[in-house]
């Protein structure tokens, strides 16, 4: 029988909650097989967090292989810097959800605010909803599959990884893109600085195809668009202008 | 007319500004260029120290104990940094100094007892091994960062800014972007790297405060967490970072270096570390937590008396950064190989400029092998000889500081006081709001 540990924070102070986390939950031996929070089944052990009440920083810096359900709506920089965990967040989240995330899953149920994924290295950010402005900010290797709409300056400076948003983008799309490639099924309101739409090869549906399907998200993959670096910002050049 | 009319050199255009102008029409591209202010500036140079005599009496110079041990995020972090000296090595990234030099600042620092800091490329083992007490920055770039590397570091220092250049982004040129530069950054080799200048996660002083506390909660509250800024609104500035939670506040004043920015930065962006420095205290003394949140004073710091009156103005430490490259070798005619001094003017001569001017960090092409990545030139300076030379400037520099401090009549380096001073000029006495020399006058106070 699947044992679940959970942890109030109506009782526990966000501090105490991080480091039963960090010190821990690592030695828990438990299994969950609990279908339907993040999509992740594994012999890891499973942590319900209720009353999370829109408090900021929980379950960051988590390490280890678990699962873990934030029954509610919560705030700022939840599970920011991830490795290994598979977090779901059963409501909305603030500003910076999986900020410099590195490997795991984060699962947004609801929407996210500003920055969310903010260079993130590795691993799967999901949001369901809507996600606000500079999704995928610096993002440096992370996936994030966003099922609806993303605000303006979204993927700012993305390095490497992928940005798949399955509504429309706002203004300024990919300004100053790096190495990152960023998908979109709606419509893009405006392309930031370096950024550019290329044709969809069979490899993007491919990648397009991976991420829904990891994502739980059913979405036809051919109408993406593409959109990618021009590359014309990679060396100084004087024809720039504003562009630096 | 006479000759002396028809030769008569324009002060606003003069030859530097014709040389300015006609190079910005030729190329349409402003100046890049590493180091810092080369303009004149009010500087500590400007203060002197009223050391004992009658009225005060000294301790022995040479032999009664001066100490100079200094403690660093006692505000709110379980492992505050202990150090034996409050002269610190700034933040200098792998990227823009060779791997050799890290390691080799981190072997001094470690030998004197005080704390070196990574910079805007990530953390490398060799710094991390090297470093006793490693500062770990946490930059807008986040080039990186990570959290097994946030773990390894003895405190944080989030960078707001720098003085060299505050509001804008750092900046790596294509040359300097090896193979290895561009893996630690996830970018492509050899482009010309444009830092954020912003943090992605967060951007008000509120969501400072909640930033400050997420890098608490994933190290556990252990370490301390410096807050590093450009010398602009200063007494504003360090309210809100003591508001949001720093344990300890930088503050880097406008001659501090870079690797690579805008000339127009450099030289027009900021205010001078000695003006910056009272406007941090005052506004420390303000906020009731001066001795509680420990500030650090960056920005052409050169010696022991630099130090010495840092300290009597106000700070807890200082950090170096320039002066630790110069200490190296930066804008010496010649490098050391094999025991031997080997000529090093061709090759400045080759960049455009000469030892004793150079500022070309950001070529790559580093004659003495500082600020480079080409292998050939990075032999040029290898860790056991930088090490040493950086270990005998940092005990020099605490000698002279503990020095002045005895004449000043301290057992302590940290007694010293703004007392202890006074100005030899009106700008410097306005600036530091300590008296003129041989008056009671302190402009816009007294």
């Amino acid at each position: 029988m699947d044992h679940v540990i959970q942890l109030d924070l109506g009782r526990l102070t966000v501090r105490e909650l991080n480091n039963y986390l960090h010190h821990e939950l690592p030695n828990v031996g438990h299994v969950s097989n609990v279908p339907g929070s993040s999509g992740h089944i594994g012999n890891v052990p499973h942590v319900e967090i209720l009353n999370p009440n829109g408090m900021h920083s929980i379950a960051v810096g988590l390490d280890a292989p678990s699962e873990i359900d934030i029954r509610g709506h919560a705030g700022y920089f939840i599970a920011g810097m991830n490795k290994q965990a598979h977090i779901t967040v059963h409501g909305n989240v603030g500003w910076s959800v999986a900020e410099n995330i590195m490997s795991g899953t984060v699962r947004v149920k609801g929407c996210a605010s500003e920055c969310a994924g903010a260079s993130g290295h590795g691993g799967l950010l999901v949001i369901e909803g809507d996600a606000s402005s500079r999704c995928g900010i610096s993002m440096k290797g992370c996936d994030i599959v966003v099922g609806g709409s993303v605000g303006h300056m979204s993927a700012f400076m993305a390095q490497a990884g992928t940005l798949v948003v399955c509504g429309d983008a706002g203004p300024n799309l990919g300004d100053s893109l790096y190495e990152a490639t960023i998908y979109v099924a709606g419509k893009i309101h405006s392309f930031g600085a370096d950024a550019q739409e290329e044709p969809m090869t069979a490899a993007d549906v491919a990648r397009v195809a991976d991420l829904l399907t990891k994502s739980g998200i059913t979405r036809d993959p051919k109408l993406f668009k593409r959109v990618a670096s021009k590359r014309s910002l990679y060396h100084w050049h004087s024809d720039a202008g504003q562009e630096y | 007319m006479s000759d002396h009319i028809h030769r008569e050199e324009s002060y606003s255009f003069n030859r530097h500004t014709l040389e300015y102008i006609q190079h910005a029409a030729e190329h349409g591209l402003y100046d890049i260029r590493g180091l810092g202010a080369k303009r004149k500036l009010p500087t500590f140079d400007d203060l002197v120290f009223l050391t004992a005599s009658a009225s005060r009496y000294p301790l022995e110079g040479y032999r009664e104990k001066c100490v100079s041990k200094t403690v660093l995020g006692t505000r709110f972090a379980k492992k505050p940094i202990e150090l034996e000296t409050p002269v610190t090595i700034a933040g200098m990234s792998f990227g823009s100094l060779s791997a050799s030099v890290k390691e080799a600042l981190g072997r001094a620092a470690t030998e004197i007892g005080t704390s070196t800091t990574t910079g805007d490329g990530g953390m490398t083992p060799e710094e991390r091994q090297s470093s006793k007490t490693l500062v770990y920055q946490c930059l807008p770039s986040r080039y990186g960062f990570n959290p097994d590397d946030l773990r390894k570091a003895n405190a944080i220092e989030l960078v707001i800014g720098q003085g060299a250049k505050p509001g804008g982004g750092g900046m790596l040129l294509g040359q300097k972007v090896s193979e290895r530069v561009a893996g630690m950054r996830t970018l492509p080799a050899g482009i010309d790297q444009r830092s954020a200048c912003r943090h992605p996660d967060w951007t008000g002083p509120d969501d400072l405060t909640i930033k400050i506390n997420e890098l608490r909660e994933i190290t556990d509250w252990q370490v301390p967490i410096y807050v590093k800024m450009g010398a602009t609104r200063v007494r504003e500035d360090v309210k809100l970072a003591v508001k949001a939670g720093a344990d300890v506040v930088v503050i880097d004043g406008m001659q501090g270096g870079t690797a690579a920015t805008q000339q127009c930065f450099i030289e027009h962006a900021g205010i001078p570390t000695l003006a910056a420095l009272p406007l941090a205290v005052q506004a420390l003394e303000e906020m009731d937590v001066f001795g509680t949140v420990q500030l650090i004073i960056s920005g052409g710091i050169r010696s022991g008396a630099d130090v010495a009156k840092a300290l009597a103005l106000g700070a807890d430490a200082v950090a170096i950064g320039q002066a630790v490259l110069m200490a190296l070798g930066c804008n010496s005619s010649s490098y050391c190989q094999d025991g031997e001094r080997v000529d090093a003017t061709d090759d400045y001569a080759k960049l455009g400029t000469a030892p004793g001017y150079c500022h070309h960090c950001h070529t790559g092409r580093c004659p003495v092998g500082i600020t480079t990545q080409l292998p050939e030139l990075e032999a040029r300076m290898t860790p056991e000889w930088g090490a040493k030379r950086l270990k005998n400037y940092l005990q020099v520099l605490t000698m002279e500081l503990t020095t002045l401090a005895r004449a000043c009549g301290k057992s302590n380096v940290h007694h010293l006081e703004r007392e202890d001073l006074v100005a030899l000029t009106i700008e410097a006495a306005a600036m530091a709001k300590v008296p003129l020399a041989g008056t009671n006058w302190i402009p816009g106070q007294t």
